[in-house]
């Protein structure tokens, strides 16, 4: 019998391409990459690499280009000269060399990491990459995924391959039973409070466990969205029914005998019995509730209901540095409950939680409610298609009527390299995945929730669970 | 296999001042903020390098005993976040040729060693000795021996880690792009078996290798 394999492993393995002896290599292995995908920010140089050395495009067949990092969400024309400049470029080598691009207005155009899922472009067992970290979102379809610089763009675009050692492998088993009000972004906030920034650094991440049966494939998009902030190379999980029932008739999954041979492929993919990982972390959820971080990574996390955390309770130097450091810049006091927390802005958006669920969770925590005085909301599509969709259910009458922002898709506040962007020390709450000094703008100190917890947090204007709101 | 073409100059050693940044977590966002890598080139990013926090009077960049100085000296978890390498591409303008942690984010290790920029990871002990030894003398040396696999410093020696590609990348001052081109055929072996489901944007594009058809393969 054949040694057991993780997920990660198979696909791994199903993607090598066989080297000469004399190559030298080193402990690498050569990676054939089934899908890359490229936005405005990361490529430019990569191309100019191209054009300096004279190389093609080995398979734009195998590659989209989407614009969102630096698009505006209130006009399909960007009026920034500096980022028209980098979009300008993107659609230049795009029609240069033969490239599908969605641009600005595109009906299939979005955020790239929710743009490709839909289109039925990430498959299980598939490798995928883009100049872009948080890639490890199409992990969810148990594709292996994963974030490059541009030198790697460069390398993919003329060699469709990319020279690697294999990672180790990591499993996060979440155990119990998950309680009602605890979403997809608490379990993974829960997770990297836990692991800290760095504790999947260089692991193939896999989300395992009977606490995440009930997870849809836009909760489990939302935890391996984050796997990059707990320093993971990717985040993954199994393919099973809700994945295969998700990409059924979608454009470009397979459809007819072709889904049937898939299917009898996809089947193979998950981890067989016995497999070992190089680590396991266990976490029960039963006791989660709501998560909110209160400081500049994203492992600085606590419960809703906690408090700001002392310094003197980390016990690395380095941690609790890290903390004086944060409350400094976040402007708050350990002991200070996070419920207590007046906030200027909400943004409810982002390849984290940009996705139609998302929206039907805001939605119906504003439904029939207004937004506390002197709070802005902006809530901002992930794509074209969840735009439209959204407003087929209405949801955009719900979040106007509530007093926020319906805006166009795009990455909107989540970079800070667009129009939407906070200013001066703005406190944000916001669905995002990065709460980095001046992330979302400015000297804006942000706090990462869920879109739940961010909709409640515009009712009351402070740091709220939709339980709080009357 | 043909020896590769060998367009960069080799880089086996290199002896340097040192830059103590006694901070954890430093994230690409705050080596690079996001309104410079709206920028399309590739070079002229040492404006740009920790730009929010050089305006801090006292940032250790800006001392004047450590102009000149070619190896940062970082705290743990180092160039975490973000993918984007206008970040490395910051450190490499400003001068520096390493940056030394015990731990650094993948992506930008990766895209560091891409351009030669040494991200090396030495153990938690040896970074504090190092920090402690440049916080106290700004013309602290510290030599990085890409072929011993070393970092010495005032008669200590630490081995680091780097994998067998890199370091021949850089002793020899290989392209890894033509390097790999050198294996097209075993990729386009590899293309015509991949299965016929897999997703393609583009189909009908002439790039496309003859790829087996469901037919065929029955
Ligand atoms: S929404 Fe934010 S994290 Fe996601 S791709 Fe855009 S900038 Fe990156």
């Amino acid at each position: 019998m054949d040694k057991p394999r993780t997920l990660a492993e198979k696909i791994w393995d199903l993607h090598r391409v066989p080297r000469p002896a004399d190559a030298t290599t080193g402990a690498d292995d050569l990676l054939h990459i089934d899908l890359h995908l490229m936005h405005e920010v990361t490529s430019p140089q990569a191309f100019d690499g191209l054009r300096l050395t004279g190389r093609p495009v080995r398979r734009p067949d195998l590659t989209l280009a989407v614009e969102d990092h630096n698009v505006p969400t209130d006009t399909d024309e960007s009026h920034d000269p500096v980022g028209r400049r980098q979009l300008e470029a993107l659609r230049r080598n795009c029609a240069e060399h033969g490239i599908e691009l969605y641009r600005m207005g595109h009906a299939r155009q979005g955020i790239v990491h929710v743009v490709a899922p839909q289109l039925g472009l990430v498959q299980p067992g598939m490798t995928a990459v883009c100049g872009d970290s948080h890639t490890s979102t199409l992990g969810a379809f148990g594709a292996l995924a994963f974030g490059v610089g541009t030198s790697d763009v460069e390398h993919v675009l003329a060699t469709q391959t990319l020279s690697l050692p294999r990672p180790r492998t990591m499993a996060a088993e979440f155990t119990g039973t998950l309680p009602a009000a605890v979403t997809a972004k608490d379990l993974i906030l829960a997770l990297i409070a836990r692991i800290g920034p760095g504790g999947a650094q260089g692991h193939l991440l896999e989300y395992r466990g009977e606490a995440l049966r009930t997870l849809s494939m836009e909760g489990r998009m939302t935890m391996c969205n984050m796997s990059i902030e707990a320093g993971a190379r990717a985040g993954m999980f199994a393919p099973d029914e809700v994945t295969f029932a998700y990409l059924d008739g979608l454009p470009h999954a397979p459809a007819g005998r072709a889904r049937q041979d898939a299917l009898a492929h996809w089947r193979t993919l998950p981890t067989d019995p016995g497999a070992g990982y190089d680590r396991t972390v266990t976490i029960d959820v039963s006791s989660l509730s709501p998560q909110v971080s209160w400081g500049t990574n994203p492992g600085q996390t606590v419960p809703l209901s906690g408090t700001v955390p002392d310094p003197g309770q980390f016990a690395a130097p380095e941690e609790r540095a890290a903390a004086v450091r944060a409350l400094e810049y976040m402007d708050l006091k350990p002991g200070t409950a996070l419920r207590d927390l007046n906030v200027d802005t909400v943004f409810v958006g982002s390849c984290t939680n940009g996705r139609l669920e998302d929206l039907r969770a805001a939605a119906d925590v504003l439904r029939g409610r207004r937004l506390a005085g002197g709070t802005r909301m902006l809530v901002v599509p992930g794509s074209a298609e969840v735009r439209l969709r959204a407003e087929a259910e209405g949801l955009d009458r719900v979040f106007t009527q509530a007093g926020a922002e319906w805006r166009l898709p795009g990455c909107s506040m989540c970079p800070g390299l667009n129009p939407d962007r906070a200013g001066g020390r703005e406190r944000v709450a916001t669905t995002s995945n990065r709460n980095f000094e001046g992330r979302l703008g400015g000297r804006s100190r942000a706090h990462l929730v869920s879109p739940a917890v961010a909709a409640a947090t515009a009712v009351a204007g402070r740091l709220a669970a939709p339980e709080d709101l009357t | 296999m043909t020896p590769p073409p060998q367009p960069l100059r080799p880089l086996a050693r290199h002896t340097g001042r040192t830059v103590p940044l006694r901070r954890s977590n430093v994230d690409t966002d705050q080596i690079m903020p996001a309104e410079f890598c709206k920028r399309v080139t590739k070079s002229g990013f040492e404006d740009a390098v920790f730009h929010r926090w050089r305006s801090t009077p006292g940032f250790v960049l800006e001392e004047p005993g450590r102009a000149g100085a070619t190896v940062l000296l970082a705290g743990p978890d180092f160039g975490t976040g973000s993918s984007r390498e206008h970040a490395v591409w910051g450190l490499r303008d400003w001068g520096f040729v390493a940056v030394l942690s015990s731990r650094f984010g993948d992506i930008f290790r990766r895209n560091a060693l891409k351009n030669r920029l040494l991200a090396l990871a030495l153990p938690e002990p040896a970074m504090d000795r190092l920090m402690t030894r440049s916080e106290r003398d700004p013309s602290f040396e510290v030599t990085v021996d890409v072929a011993a696999g070393t970092v010495g410093a005032d008669g200590d020696v630490w081995e680091f880690d780097l994998d067998e590609r890199t370091r021949w990348l850089l002793l020899n001052g290989y392209d890894d792009i033509a390097v790999t081109l050198r294996e097209a055929e075993s990729i386009e072996a590899y293309e015509t078996q991949r299965p016929y489901w897999l997703p393609s944007i583009r189909p009908d594009h002439p790039s496309v290798p003859r790829a087996r058809t469901a037919q065929e393969t029955t």
